[in-house]
């Protein structure tokens, strides 16, 4: 789990890489926040985002026990996250962060995905936690297979995740002319 | 030794989810000669490895384009795009 140290400083790629996990396990909000607010007494400030499987209009239709699999590419899928999280350390002024990913069979209304940061205030809790959501949802090899009765189907990639992950550079980009 | 190219999701659902192929075989060794010289292995290969729908490559385990080199024993894999979260 990543805890920065009292000035800004950007995590390595183990220390980023200790904040993913990426398992079939559920997880338990409060508790992962209390993890990565342990000992932190420089936290002001924890923004937490969890996806969750939504219903799909089949699955409504067809079959109450549908479930979301997910497939992943392993150690490229923890990598990428990793990669991710040590970017915006270097972006956002933050304490802590952890990202945890599901994968395998997932029913409706289950958990999927969780980010929590921490940092001494709140802007830089919400940019970072929603810059790696955004990026999350275009660079880690994660794929959702929709499965409802006899019938299976990829879900397809939406360009308003790339339209939204791309904001970020145009973001980066105004900041660099300001 | 050889490149290894990995498949995954609706890829791997065609293609399987592995295969072996040797660097000396390419027209050059990057990722785009692999995808190539995959896509003329069988005529399914060529409907699948298909760069217009959005084909995505990685290699060693970071995405990648198809100008990047390959050297022996690399690991290439070729999916969809990506649709966590």
């Amino acid at each position: 789990m990543g805890k920065a140290s009292l000035t800004r400083s950007a995590f390595t790629h183990e220390q980023a890489l200790a904040c993913v996990r990426v398992s079939p396990e559920d997880f338990d909000l409060g508790a992962e926040v209390a993890a990565l607010r342990a000992g932190d007494l420089g936290v002001g400030a924890v923004v937490s985002f969890v996806g969750t499987v939504r219903e799909w209009q089949e699955a409504a239709v067809a079959d109450p026990a549908a479930v979301m699999e997910l497939e992943h590419y392993p150690g490229m899928t923890e990598r990428s996250i990793a990669e991710l999280i040590a970017q915006a350390s270097q972006r956002f002024d933050v304490r802590g962060v952890r990202v945890i990913h599901r994968v395998g069979p997932l029913s409706i209304g289950e958990q999927i995905v969780l980010v929590v940061v921490t940092s001494a205030h709140r802007q830089q809790a919400f940019d970072c936690a929603a810059f790696l959501m955004d990026w999350l949802k275009t660079r880690a090899p994660f794929w959702k297979k929709e499965i409802a009765g006899l019938e299976a189907r990829w879900v397809d990639a939406r360009e308003s995740d790339e339209a939204a992950a791309r904001r970020w550079h145009q973001a980066r980009d105004e900041e660099g002319a300001a | 030794m050889s490149i290894t190219v990995r498949y995954f999701a609706s890829v791997r659902e065609r293609l399987g989810a592995q295969e072996s192929v040797e660097l000396a075989e390419l027209a050059s060794p990057t990722v785009g000669a692999l995808l190539t010289w995959l896509q003329a292995r069988s005529a399914e290969h060529a409907r699948v490895l298909d760069v217009d729908r959005g084909l995505r490559m990685a290699c060693n385990q970071a995405l990648c384009e198809a100008d990047e080199p390959l050297s022996d024993g690399d690991e290439v894999a070729f999916f969809p795009p990506v649709t966590g979260g």
